[in-house]
């Protein structure tokens, strides 16, 4: 007993150090990426091609003062970055890195990510409640309406690929695409649903959900600045805006995770198991992949404008939903045939 | 149902065609320069503060006839001059520019018959000190075109 907790303990412990340093570092590819795509050179100041920007940001952060607005609901406006990052936290407990580096695997892990992830979208709520200023609440009111849009495709395209692995354990779901690349589930070819052709649109839907889920650009209502000054965490100062922007990028690598997991056959080699060292199934795929999917939102946010409010539950309600519950469906039928 | 397939597939089409645009110039060299560290070279016909024109030896040109003093509309020129011992001409002893009132009018360089003010290239001026926009070009003159 006391052996698992030092085990919860010591993963939440490398869970924080990698979110941290992930959240830090992030930020500066991000910099970076808006600074190629814009053909600038990004941060440079600060240590080599400005690497030591991070730390000196967060240092920053930490020595300024933790404003608490006169008029705020005192205990829900500090609990709500606090329910930003924590969930975030514990779902990396869940994810597995590879066939051995998980810190808990537990049998119904994507209701557990998913479980957390909805109450990621309610620190948005709770913050913006919690300021009693009208931009944050209007944004917090947006953030919800989008959660709620997105939540649903998302869930159904997961349950597409549990319905195709038969298990909700996230190791289970990648030891069945271990076959080199053509045996992920991404690839309308499949052996236990033979031939589905929208498997690469849930793919691209369950992407699309992720974006919007962890309210980055293009679907960024949340925080549109040039409307509600800075959304949801207009109020927030030091850490606790700190925590807010820590837990947002936790939720892009769970995102990308979930994503590489899912469709992308998590650590399994592309090439299947050749035998010899970097082409066995091992975490650096598992990294490489998450980390492709980071780049390719970062590219994504620094190339499309913000939509509407109304673009963007137009594009859940009108094609992600229904798309994903026919190829439930379709799934379904395909699971029963074969 | 009109339109639903065909914008998904044009709306689609033209999001790959947009993240294409962006990912050609990601590996292109950056079109901006580092600021402080370098700068641009500023146009010929910049129309900066004045500065003196001086002589093969860098003496100026001004023969102190006070035209261009007359001719601010501003009172940003002060200058002196003195006829050394012997000499024939007036030699500037003292130019100052109060740069802080000057609106940069060019009646002072077109005043001038004798070729003697220019307007200058200087455009990184930024100081946090009025004193600083006090400028003496005599002793500018000394130092530019070196
Ligand atoms: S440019 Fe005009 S305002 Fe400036 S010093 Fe010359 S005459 Fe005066
Ligand atoms: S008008 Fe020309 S020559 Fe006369 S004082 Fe001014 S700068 Fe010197």
């Amino acid at each position: 007993m006391s052996l698992t907790l030092l085990n919860v303990v010591l993963a939440v412990f490398i869970a924080i150090c990698f979110v941290g340093a992930n959240a830090a570092y992030l930020v500066w590819c991000e910099r970076k990426g808006a600074g190629f795509y814009q053909r600038r050179p990004g941060p440079m100041e600060n240590g080599w091609w400005g690497l030591l920007q991070p730390p000196i940001d967060g240092v920053k952060l930490m020595t300024k003062q933790l404003l608490i607005p006169g008029g705020v609901d005192k205990a829900i406006f500090m609990v709500a970055p606090v329910l930003a990052m924590f969930p975030a936290l514990i779902s990396f407990v869940t994810i597995p890195f590879s066939d051995n580096i998980v810190a808990h695997p537990i049998d119904v892990g994507v209701l557990v990510i998913f479980a957390f992830a909805a109450l990621g979208g309610m620190s948005l709520l709770v913050a913006g409640w919690g300021s009693r200023n009208k931009y944050s609440m209007i944004s917090s009111v947006r953030a919800v309406s989008q959660t709620v849009a997105y939540e649903i495709p998302l869930l159904i395209t997961t349950i597409t690929i549990v319905m195709i692995s038969g298990s909700l354990n996230l190791g289970d779901i990648v030891q069945q695409q271990l076959d080199g690349f053509l045996s992920w589930n991404v690839w309308p070819l499949h052996k236990e649903v033979g031939f589905n052709l929208l498997m690469p649109v849930s793919f691209l839907i369950l992407f699309v959900c992720s974006v919007a889920e962890t309210n980055r650009a293009p679907f960024d209502l949340g925080e549109a600045e040039s409307e509600l000054v800075a959304g949801f965490h207009t109020e927030y100062s030091s850490m606790g805006f700190g925590l807010f922007f820590m837990g947002e990028y936790a939720n892009i690598v769970i995102g990308s995770c979930l994503i590489t997991i899912l469709f992308l056959g998590g650590w399994s080699c592309p090439f299947g198991d050749l035998g010899i060292f970097p082409f066995t199934h091992n975490v650096g795929w598992f990294l490489l992949k998450i980390y492709l999917i980071i780049f390719v939102f970062i590219w994504i946010r620094w190339t499309f404008p913000r939509t509407t409010i109304y673009g963007l539950l137009n594009l859940s309600w009108k094609y992600l939903i229904p798309i994903s519950l026919f190829n439930l469906l379709l799934t379904a039928g395909l699971l029963k045939v074969f | 149902m009109g339109g639903y397939f065909s914008d998904l597939f044009s709306g689609t089409k033209s999001l790959l065609d947009g993240m294409w645009v962006t990912l050609k110039e990601f590996p292109k060299r950056p079109v901006t320069l580092s600021y402080p560290h370098e700068s641009l070279k500023m146009y010929a016909r910049y129309r900066g503060h004045i500065e003196l024109i001086g002589d093969e030896e860098n003496k100026p040109n001004c023969v102190v006839c006070g035209m261009c003093e007359r001719a601010c509309p501003s009172g940003c020129i002060h200058l002196a001059g003195e006829k050394p011992e012997g000499g024939k001409k007036k030699v500037l002893t003292s130019y100052t520019l109060d740069f802080t009132t000057c609106s940069l009018c060019g009646s002072c360089v077109e005043s001038c018959n004798f070729d003697a003010i220019r307007f200058s290239n200087e455009y990184n001026l930024a100081s946090t000190r009025k004193e600083d926009f006090i400028i003496d070009l005599l002793k500018r003159l000394e130092e530019q075109d070196k």
